[in-house]
């Protein structure tokens, strides 16, 4: 990739302590990009490390969750190599998140405004009166009335929290947006309003967004290249197109396969037999090859590297003929 | 400047019509303030000093008198008038009782909120020690913490100690209250947001936390001012109160020391013992109350209380 990245993620790993000593390795060797206005989508099932690798960003785990290695570069910056107040200045003003159920991310006796203003007031970008203006721009900016500002959420519908969740997320201007699921819990027609929100907002300021998401379709949609995790590692990334049209790990086929084609009616749904691996017990070749059925001798033995079959095209599958890929 | 005078005009109306529909809080808060007013307004609402004795025409003491138009409440064994020894005794047991409930408040919040917010081993520290004070029987601990403390000549008053046993022993359930409730405010997602949003801890713990309990903490403030009150009558009823700063506990003390009973004196003891029911009951039905009014999720609704919005209709146009 030839672009200057705005955010690089290198190598990732993240494991969370449990109860008894047990450790849960929640991401391994989770390498990405995202450039300046691009959108990413991070796909897979629940508990493949989606949100985790979010959080592990923004450096913020839970505490018994730790970052044993990897690089996450802001704009050449490796933030794993900042104090906790330093990281405190780069959240929100640099990167912001929607996160999943906005019903609960926002705090219930908190009137919407002064929600929307904290950040703002966080991190002194203005004074008091110039965030009380800039909150009503943003709620306008939403499509929530100035006015509604003054209400408490449980006063809003589930649509309109979540525009509040979007509003909120862009008081100080990010250059890097990440939006956990930011559809789930909302209905056909207010989740297509908020994916055309999150479009149109990310086209008029710039951002670079990374979507969270299980469903496909948006993805396809809205991304420009895709990351598929599969227990808590890279299993396959590249451009929209790639993904979509020569997609070259299993996992990815299985998983494209099993979304219903709206051309092709069908009475019986496709899906992929068996559950993820246990994060405190993982298989030691490949974490696909227990529900794999196209795999071969050595997949339960070595645990496959990532390949580069493709420019701009990487899959760790035995399957996958091509170079190393090497990540700088 | 208008619009925001304006806005918290609206704002205290909504919350006295909130509660003035309770008719218990607003009982409670009756209690209350007579018993507050008749504490501040002492000297005016009777002729005679606490320590004054009432005298019959002849010049002799009336001791023992019973009720009737003058003396109201009738005397004690020394001819004083228990009215004027009630009135002048709300001053001290209300003292006592405010100052050490507040100081219980505090602590407790105090050390709920840290114990809840930061967890570990600043929790179990802090936890443990709430645990020993639980479990060492508060009355003869604070007999003997009274007595000694005392014994010791600190030329503080009585009442002082007093305050400081009562309101640094009494904040334990608080903080076990408080710290459970924010440990589950914390796990909230909102929290999660707020450090997303590059806050502090010290900004969470303001701007999060603590608007969510504070519903709790007023609440709580005025049950355990009631038991500051009800703790202090016992104390002083046992003899370590101040006899020369009589508190109700004090009243019903003398009360017993000197007979009241076996002379059939009711009017030297029911008064205090009825006082201190009407203070501490007061202060149950206001607590009920305000934490109604305080916590939003409970008085507004979704589609109640904006012009803009659907008009249900209330029960007042009901009536109509």
């Amino acid at each position: 990739m030839n672009e200057q990245p705005l955010l690089g993620v290198r190598h990732l790993t993240t494991e969370f302590v449990l109860s008894e000593g047990k450790v849960a390795r929640a991401l391994e060797d989770v390498s990405f990009d995202v450039l300046p206005g691009q959108t990413v989508g991070l796909v897979g099932e629940s508990g493949c490390g989606k949100t985790t690798t979010l959080m592990s960003v923004m450096r913020l785990l839970p505490s018994n969750g730790r970052i044993t290695s990897g690089e996450i570069r802001f704009n050449g910056k490796d933030l794993l190599t900042l104090s906790e107040r330093e990281m405190r200045s780069y959240r929100w003003k640099e990167m912001a998140i929607v996160f999943q159920g906005a019903m609960n991310a926002l705090n219930p006796v908190m009137k919407i405004s002064d929600q929307i203003g904290e950040a703002i007031l966080l991190h002194d970008v203005m004074d008091r009166d110039h965030a009380q203006k800039r909150v009503g721009e943003l709620l306008e900016m939403v499509g929530i009335p100035r006015t509604r500002g003054d209400q408490y959420p449980h006063q809003y519908s589930g649509g309109m929290r979540q525009r509040a969740m979007i509003a909120m997320s862009l008081a100080c201007s990010p250059s890097l947006l990440f939006a956990d699921e930011p559809t789930t819990a909302l209905d056909v027609m207010i989740q297509a309003q908020v994916l055309e929100l999150l479009r149109e907002i990310q086209k008029a300021l710039g951002l670079a967004i990374v979507l969270v998401t299980h469903d496909l379709g948006v993805v396809a949609e809205v991304c420009d290249s895709v990351v598929v995790m599969y227990g808590g590692k890279v299993a396959e990334y590249g451009t929209a197109d790639k993904i979509y049209n020569s997609a070259g790990h299993p996992y990815t086929q299985r998983l494209l396969a099993s979304f219903p084609d709206v051309n092709r009616p069908t009475d019986t749904l496709v899906f992929i037999p068996g559950t993820p691996p246990r994060l405190t017990d993982l298989p030691r070749g490949c974490r696909f090859e227990p529900r794999c059925d196209v795999k071969l001798p050595k997949c339960a033995e070595i645990d496959p590297l990532l390949i580069e079959p493709d420019n701009q095209h990487y899959v760790a599958c035995h399957l996958c003929k091509g170079r190393e890929a090497h990540f700088v | 400047m208008n619009e925001q005078w304006s806005l918290f005009k609206r704002n205290l109306l909504d919350s006295w019509r909130t509660f003035s529909r309770n008719k218990l809080g607003l009982l409670g808060s009756f209690l209350i303030l007579t018993a507050l007013i008749a504490a501040v307004f002492a000297p005016a609402l009777t002729p005679h000093q606490p320590t004054d004795v009432i005298r019959d025409e002849a010049g002799r003491g009336l001791t023992f008198a019973p009720p009737s138009v003058n003396p109201p409440l009738g005397t004690d064994d020394a001819g004083r008038d228990i009215w004027t020894e009630l009135i002048y005794g709300a001053r001290i047991s209300l003292t006592v009782g405010f100052l050490a409930g507040f100081i219980a408040m505090f602590v407790g919040s105090l050390f709920g909120i840290t114990a809840g917010y930061f967890g570990g081993w600043i929790d179990n520290l802090l936890m443990r020690t709430t645990d020993i004070l639980l479990v060492i029987p508060d009355l003869p601990l604070m007999l003997v913490l009274v007595a000694t403390l005392r014994q010791m000549d600190l030329h503080v008053s009585p009442l002082v100690v007093l305050i400081l046993v009562i309101g640094l022993l009494y904040w334990t359930s608080t903080a076990r209250l408080i710290r459970s409730q924010v440990l589950t405010i914390k796990e909230r997602q909102f929290v999660a947001r707020a450090r997303a949003i590059g806050a502090g801890h010290g900004h969470i713990i303001r701007k999060h936390i603590l608007p969510q309990i504070m519903p709790l903490i007023v609440a709580n403030t005025v049950l355990v001012i009631s038991t500051a009150i009800l703790v202090e009558s016992g104390l002083a009823f046992l003899g370590l109160g101040d006899p020369t700063q009589p508190s109700w506990g004090t009243m019903l003390n003398f009360a017993f020391d000197r007979n009241a009973v076996t002379n059939g004196a009711w009017w030297f003891y029911l008064p205090p013992g009825l006082a201190i029911v009407w203070v501490s009951l007061g202060c149950v039905l206001l607590g009920n109350v305000l934490e109604e009014m305080l916590n939003p999720r409970l008085s507004v609704h979704h589609l109640e209380g904006n012009e803009n919005m659907v008009m249900l209709s209330s029960p007042q146009s009901e009536k109509k």
